[in-house]
């Protein structure tokens, strides 16, 4: 934990993601498609989130080609494309947000968008508004090192890489040394909403990851959806990332029904 | 090495890449790391060219079109993929990923279809080669498509509809990339074209080069030199495109021609036109020219023939565009298809309505007179009659 705590410190990561991984217990990270299921649904989401003891939030951008996503978060994209939202809508509507907000906040979302909002710019935009990091699934370590990190950095912008039950041992490792934040530890090898609980198979690849002492903590995804579902899921990781069963939620009981869904995920 | 090949990182000048998600970092990578030693080995060259000859029918014929280079005053020779086993030039693809499949060990194969094709090529080598096989397809392109659907089922494939988004082809690909990811292991995705992530690009335009490696050597036989003047190909994705310039990318006094689908016209929102109307941006996790909103989403293209109406394009072609290598000419439906009931008269050929947009070029006077010409005819009509009857009302 040490070791985490001093390459936190070096990479001069947002204060709220440093601060928000050193916290004791376990974290709920909840994911939400901005603009799903209303347009001007993103603020009071992110508010009810914080108040029901959520720990991150992380906001999706809709993409109209979500390649990593299952049923659930794509059709939740495309009505939120639907509404009307857009890049720049986002960033307007997280605009102050901060004087509410405390808790870490991540965009996640896919490359295109943000190419054509020009990365640069984009990466200015964050800032200004107060994400902490970003989660870029069809961004590959590789080309980011290449390409486009002087941007992000240039912002103290956080990237949090990808693991699989496939990734390799050497390529888990490159991956821990170009982090700065968390892991995000994708449970299983499948698109999101796709299973639900875990086997033997996922217990397996948790206690491997556990295994190898990595210097930045992980955070589970795919596969989370209640109280069991996150307490496996964070037997060995720091905490887990619930986004298919949350979009249902709101699906069915729109914001109303957040608070009682984030107590529920903490129940013994 | 050629400007025109594939750089170390998977690129074609600012074109390519993997943009995948690192969930199919093993698959692709496994690839990428194998494919190019397959390809060159004694064994696989051996299976592909015994497949190819005695199987799919190769060398297709090289015609020279005398009726047809009349009309047009100049030499116009015919690329004969139509004559392909299965229609189209896309076999050529199927056989060359089926041999490379087994020798990685895979035991499943997915594809993506939009018009039925590829699906089609895709299931016949897979009852060729006792492999289950599961095609995605767009639920639009099923409805409209039902004698490719009932072929694939035929032929034993399952046909899985893709119920996301726009339903169509660029949706069936989305649903095939998942499908991979949740089966990373035993399972090889044929992709239909030369798009995709690196290295399909560059393996499926290796595979479909057989098409210029033959007309070279058929040209010298009966013209006594190995270039055309005039090279033309219809350009979706573009795979029978590349495999039709691949020898001629570096003879850079063969020119090339990369007919595109208009649709309606360019600039009636209804066009497939990607030179023209895209920007850059990441496709099927390939940086290319692209149709999208300001914002980056894909837009849904328009074209009469389902073939050509993808949002990208592939890298390669991207690249030819950028560098001005080949000068791509938008081509609606109407002239399309007024170019393939001229082929059908004179030369009494019934293209694809792919390969009518390449023939259109010639009546948009952009060969010169008295050049000598190829034009690769990437697949037959039968699969369009429909669409040939419902347009020039011939029931």
């Amino acid at each position: 934990m040490a070791s985490v705590k001093k390459q936190l410190s070096e990479n001069k990561l947002s204060d709220r993601l440093a601060i928000a991984l050193r916290k004791p217990g376990k974290l709920v990270s909840i994911y939400f498609t901005a603009g799903y299921p209303g347009l001007g649904d993103t603020v009071p989401i992110i508010r009810e989130l914080q108040a029901a003891g959520a720990d991150m939030v992380e906001i999706g951008l809709p993409f109209s080609d979500p390649l990593a996503d299952g049923p659930t978060i794509q059709e939740s994209s495309t009505a939120a494309l639907k509404n009307g939202m857009t890049t720049s809508r986002l960033f307007e509507q997280l605009r102050g947000i901060r004087s509410q907000i405390d808790i870490p906040l991540i965009l996640m979302g896919y490359f295109n968008p943000i190419l054509q909002y020009g990365v640069e710019a984009f990466c200015r935009k964050c800032r200004e508004v107060g994400i902490d990091g970003l989660i870029l699934p069809d961004l590959p370590l590789e080309i980011y090192e290449r390409d486009y990190q002087h941007h992000f950095k240039a912002q103290g912008l956080s990237m949090i890489f990808l693991i699989s039950p496939q990734t390799s041992e050497t390529r888990i490792r490159r991956i821990d040394a170009a982090s700065d934040s968390f892991i995000y530890m994708v449970s299983s090898a499948s698109t999101t909403g796709v299973q639900e609980g875990f086997g033997q198979g996922q217990q397996a690849y948790f206690d491997r990851i556990a295994a190898m002492d990595l210097e930045h903590p992980q955070l589970v995804g795919f596969g989370i959806s209640d109280a069991q579902s996150f307490r496996a899921a964070t037997r060995n990781a720091k905490g887990a990332i619930i986004g298919s069963a949350f979009i249902r939620l709101l699906t069915e009981k729109g914001v109303a029904g957040i608070r009682g869904f984030v107590e529920g995920l903490r129940s013994s | 090495m050629s400007q025109y090949s594939v750089d170390e990182y998977g690129f074609y000048g600012e074109f390519g890449g993997a943009f995948i998600p690192e969930m199919l970092y093993p698959n692709v990578e496994e690839l990428r790391e194998n494919y190019r030693e397959i390809l060159a080995s004694e064994e696989f060259q051996q299976e592909f060219r015994a497949l190819l000859r005695d199987y799919v029918g190769r060398p297709t014929p090289l015609y020279y079109a005398d009726r047809l280079s009349d009309a047009y005053n100049c030499r116009i020779y015919l690329k004969r993929e139509d004559l392909c086993h299965t229609g189209a030039h896309k076999v050529n693809n199927t056989i060359g990923q089926i041999l490379l499949a087994k020798k990685l060990g895979k035991k499943r194969i997915i594809a993506e279809t939009g018009a039925g094709q590829h699906g089609v090529a895709t299931a016949t080598v897979c009852a060729l080669m006792g492999l289950p096989c599961v095609v995605y397809m767009g639920e639009v392109d099923i409805a409209r498509q039902a004698p490719n659907v009932a072929r694939m089922k035929l032929l034993g494939a399952e046909v899985r509809p893709a119920r996301s988004g726009s339903r169509t082809l660029k949706d069936a690909t989305n649903e095939a990339i998942r499908d991979w990811i949740n089966n990373p292991v035993d399972t090889h995705y044929i992709i239909g074209s030369v798009v995709g992530p690196h290295p399909y690009p560059d393996m499926v335009t290796r595979l479909q080069a057989v098409i210029s490696e033959e007309i070279q050597a058929q040209l010298q036989e009966k013209e006594g030199r190995p270039d055309p003047d005039v090279l033309i190909a219809c350009v979706g994705g573009g795979s029978n495109a590349a495999g039709t310039y691949y020898h001629y990318l570096d003879r850079e006094h063969v020119q090339i021609i990369a007919a595109e689908a208009a649709g309606k016209g360019v600039d009636t929102g209804e066009s497939a036109a990607t030179s023209a109307l895209g920007r850059v941006g990441i496709i099927h996790a390939s940086k290319t020219l692209l149709m999208q909103t300001d914002d980056g989403q894909i837009t849904e293209p328009y074209s009469i023939s389902a073939g050509l109406d993808y949002p990208g394009v592939g890298p390669l072609h991207a690249h030819l565009f950028a560098t001005g290598r080949a000068r791509f000419i938008p081509v609606t439906d109407e002239e399309a298809m007024e170019a393939g009931r001229e082929l059908a008269r004179l030369e009494g050929i019934i293209p694809a309505i792919e390969t009518s947009h390449a023939l259109a070029v010639l009546a948009k006077g952009a060969v010169p007179e008295g050049s000598l010409t190829v034009i690769n005819v990437s697949g037959r009509g039968d699969k369009d009659l429909q669409t040939y009857i419902d347009y020039f009302k011939l029931a």
